[in-house]
């Protein structure tokens, strides 16, 4: 099949994503949680239901400042403050012992300071940058070309916008908080990404080396092939790559469904991020090394007159 | 690199051998893998058999080294429950040259205290970035956090101090906690209030000396924290190198403040900038829904793949379930503190674990329309070999850069995506094995005893 025919509806579906992503970025920007911000976050489980209405106010009275409560079911909720300290916290409980009219338990408390999420943040962007640093070298050194690794850098980078930029429509739409396990989903749909794209490329890799012993005795194959043996690739690699998919998909279906609250979304943002790295791969990644090769095989001053 | 892979001219071991060393490998590992206890109930009308299983340890004595392994599963604080603290040290003060001792020394005193409060297995890291020295204090299965806080956190610097005539303020001397040998709560024989009863050293017991001699008739001051909790009136000169601290304690204070004076004073003081609890049961409920998650989607895998490739399938699940065994095994030996990220990170490498046997039975489909099955085979192998190395390669380097196992401090030096990466990366090295090993020679010795036919291999081509 000849995918590389369709490459620009490719970029374009890629393009207007992109758009998108930023578009939502600048309207709604990421909801970043108390790993980022700072602020406290606790789990109580009441032994009734309780009501939530005017919760903030009676909090306020006691000098409490409510972000958001968010029941977990199960007679759970979670509650984000600003930084608690230890009387806060006590003055928090007898609130809600009050409003209950019963015992509290504290599953989880979690404060942070002003000052950790900033060093998160920088050292995921040094973690990223390394990593991508070395797969790159590794890629153009498996390839001996840095066209091949450049490309699969790009594809990644890619997923991982997209992936950000998705998280800007989930947090307006659904409240979802950027945390540390989306960190987590972040760098896994990078190495995910690559490595979807190694498989491709690996392919296209062996078919040139055929192709080259081949058109060492005729020298007119030459013309527009490196789409051909691109196309050819892609199409070999494709059950393979959906296949992949589709078992890692179920193994985060199930953690979506069942895994419960503390991981669901963090289960949902491996699962974004295994569908654009199985999408990057052929349709992101590949065509952009065709374009590339064509580029730059052609006449580089001239530009070609599809690309 | 790209050449065509004939068979391998130099086994040293026929394929049945492999697979049987593979057997007795997956035995010992699904041994250490089973959890401790077993329970055995079965009902039956007539027979009811109501036991418990238990697993024996490795306990073994050769020539005077004993091996003793317990093969328990360390899951981390997110799963058993417990608190992680992170606190931040006030090193502004202090010279850039005796910056890491005093971070190290607060280290030191910390672990010591909180051994001394009586947790187990308790971390204490530092963790250095950008100018900020961090103390990350990790308590399994604390109960009461906000009393470990207030032991870890106070700085307990004691110091005894002269007082002036007529309200002139007092003096501190050179007798200080320093000189201290131990401390000891003790309670009062007719109150039965709670003290704290000190013993010097050499050193310390000449300074009390003379400084009792002094002040015959006169308080003196205990200073913690230039916070004075006692004033005793010195009725003579002192020489036993003992003393007692009567203040206004608890029994919880008294109990704390002898573990703080035992463990020594923090040289530079530090504060609380971040705190993470989680409950015992909410641990327990994340584990129990993990498992759950995690079996039902395994299930999901087989069932597909079984489905996909029929009989080719089934071996994927044999090498698939022995990638588990060995997994869950060396989680054990290692051992490596499973989280809840962790647990993710395991479930993705059963992904790529998957991954290798789809690239191989995908070649085998289009290998098979050109040669017999047993080249095809080889073929296959070689040829995924390549695409599976190459991307394992660079998954691996993601997880290694994200595990940071050099403890560089500008990255990631604790916390979830450590966890991550590491169950990552073991799942990730195992399971170029299970691949590679165990699939392959299951599939030689099946294809080989049941001597395929061409007619069965066309079947096997979906």
């Amino acid at each position: 099949m000849d995918w590389m025919r369709y490459k620009f509806i490719f970029f374009t579906l890629s393009g207007l994503m992109i758009v998108l992503g930023i578009l939502g970025l600048f309207k709604w920007g990421l909801k970043f949680g108390v790993d980022f911000k700072g602020g406290s976050l606790i789990e109580y489980k009441f032994e009734k239901g309780i009501s939530t209405e005017g919760i903030d106010k009676k909090l306020e009275e006691e000098g409490l400042k409510l972000n958001s409560i968010q029941a977990l079911g199960d007679n759970k909720y979670l509650l984000r403050l600003a930084s608690l300290d230890k009387e806060g916290k006590e003055k928090l409980k007898k609130v809600l012992e009050n409003l209950s009219y019963s015992g509290v338990e504290e599953l989880r408390f979690e404060t942070v300071g002003p000052s950790i999420g900033p060093e998160l943040v920088r050292k995921t962007i040094y973690a990223i940058l390394i990593a991508s640093g070395v797969i790159l070298a590794w890629v153009a050194y498996q390839f001996k070309n840095l066209k091949f690794g450049i490309s699969a850098i790009l594809a990644m980078f890619h997923d991982s916008f997209l992936l950000i930029a998705g998280y800007s429509f989930l947090g307006h739409f659904y409240n979802v908080e950027i945390d540390f396990l989306f960190v987590t989903a972040l760098l896994t749909t990078l190495s995910f990404s690559v490595h979807d794209t190694i498989v491709v490329f690996d392919r296209i890799r062996e078919s040139q080396k055929k192709f080259d012993d081949r058109s060492k005795k005729s020298s007119n194959l030459l013309k527009d092939s490196f789409s051909r043996l691109a196309n050819q690739a892609v199409t070999e690699t494709m059950v393979r790559s959906l296949n992949n998919s589709f078992t890692i998909l179920f193994m985060l279906t199930s953690l979506i469904l069942l895994g419960g609250v503390s991981i669901r979304w963090f289960a949902v943002a491996l699962f974004l991020g295994t569908i654009l790295g199985t999408y990057s791969s052929p349709f992101v990644a590949v065509p952009l090394l065709v374009s590339w090769d064509k580029v730059f095989r052609k006449n580089p001053s001239k530009k070609s007159k599809t690309g | 690199m790209g050449e065509i892979r004939p068979k391998f001219k130099f086994m040293f071991f026929s394929p049945l051998k492999k697979l049987i060393l593979v057997l007795i490998l997956a035995l010992v590992a699904g041994f250490i893998s089973l959890p401790k206890e077993i329970p055995i109930k079965v009902n039956l009308p007539g027979i009811s058999v109501n036991k418990t299983l238990t697993r024996p340890n490795l306990n073994v004595k050769i020539g005077g080294i004993s091996f003793k392994k317990n093969f328990d599963l360390v899951l981390g604080l997110d799963l058993a429950g417990g608190s992680h603290l992170a606190f931040e040290a006030d090193t502004g003060s202090v010279d850039e040259s005796k910056k890491k001792k005093a971070i190290e020394s607060v280290r030191k005193v910390i672990e010591k205290r909180v051994n001394l409060f009586g947790i187990s297995e308790p971390n204490v890291l530092v963790s250095s970035f950008q100018g900020k020295d961090r103390i990350i204090v990790e308590l399994p299965g604390v109960k009461e956090v906000e009393k470990a806080i207030d032991l870890i956190g106070k700085t307990a610097q004691l110091t005894f101090a002269e007082i002036g005539e007529e309200g002139s303020g007092i003096n501190p001397t050179d007798l200080t906690g320093a000189d201290l040998k131990s401390a000891d709560v003790t309670f009062d024989r007719t109150t039965g209030k709670p003290s704290v009863s000190l013993e010097f050293t050499n050193e310390g017991s000449g300074k009390f000396a003379r400084l009792t001699e002094k002040n015959v008739g006169k308080p003196i001051a205990i200073l913690l924290d230039d916070n004075p909790i006692s004033a005793p009136v010195v009725q003579e000169k002192i020489i036993g190198g003992s003393a007692q601290i009567t203040g206004n304690f608890s029994s919880d204070e008294a109990k704390n403040l002898a573990i703080q004076l035992n463990a020594g004073a923090l040289p530079v003081s530090i504060r609380l900038v971040e705190q993470r609890t989680v409950g015992a049961t909410l641990g327990a409920e994340s584990i129990k829904k993990s498992i759950n998650a995690g079996l039902i989607g395994l299930f999901m895998v087989l069932l597909f793949m079984v489905f996909i490739y029929g009989k080719l399938g089934l071996i994927a699940n044999v090498a698939l379930i022995t990638f588990g065994i060995l997994t869950l095994a060396l989680y054990k030996l290692i051992p490596i503190v499973l989280t809840l990220p962790g647990i993710s990170g395991f479930l993705l490498s059963v992904g790529m674990a998957v991954d290798s046997n789809i690239l191989i039975f995908e070649r085998l489909k289009e290998e098979i329309k050109e040669r017999d099955f047993q080249d095809a085979l080889e073929y296959s192998f070689g040829r995924a070999w390549d695409s599976i190395r190459d991307a394992n390669i660079a998954t691996l380097v993601a997880a290694f850069v994200l595990a940071n196992p050099l403890d560089f401090p500008f990255l990631h030096t604790s916390g979830p995506v450590r966890g991550f990466a590491i169950t990552l990366a073991l799942g990730i090295a195992i399971s170029l094995f299970t691949g590679i090993i165990v699939s392959r020679n299951l599939l030689r010795v099946f294809v080989k005893e049941k001597k395929v036919a061409k007619d069965t291999t066309r079947r096997i081509n979906i």
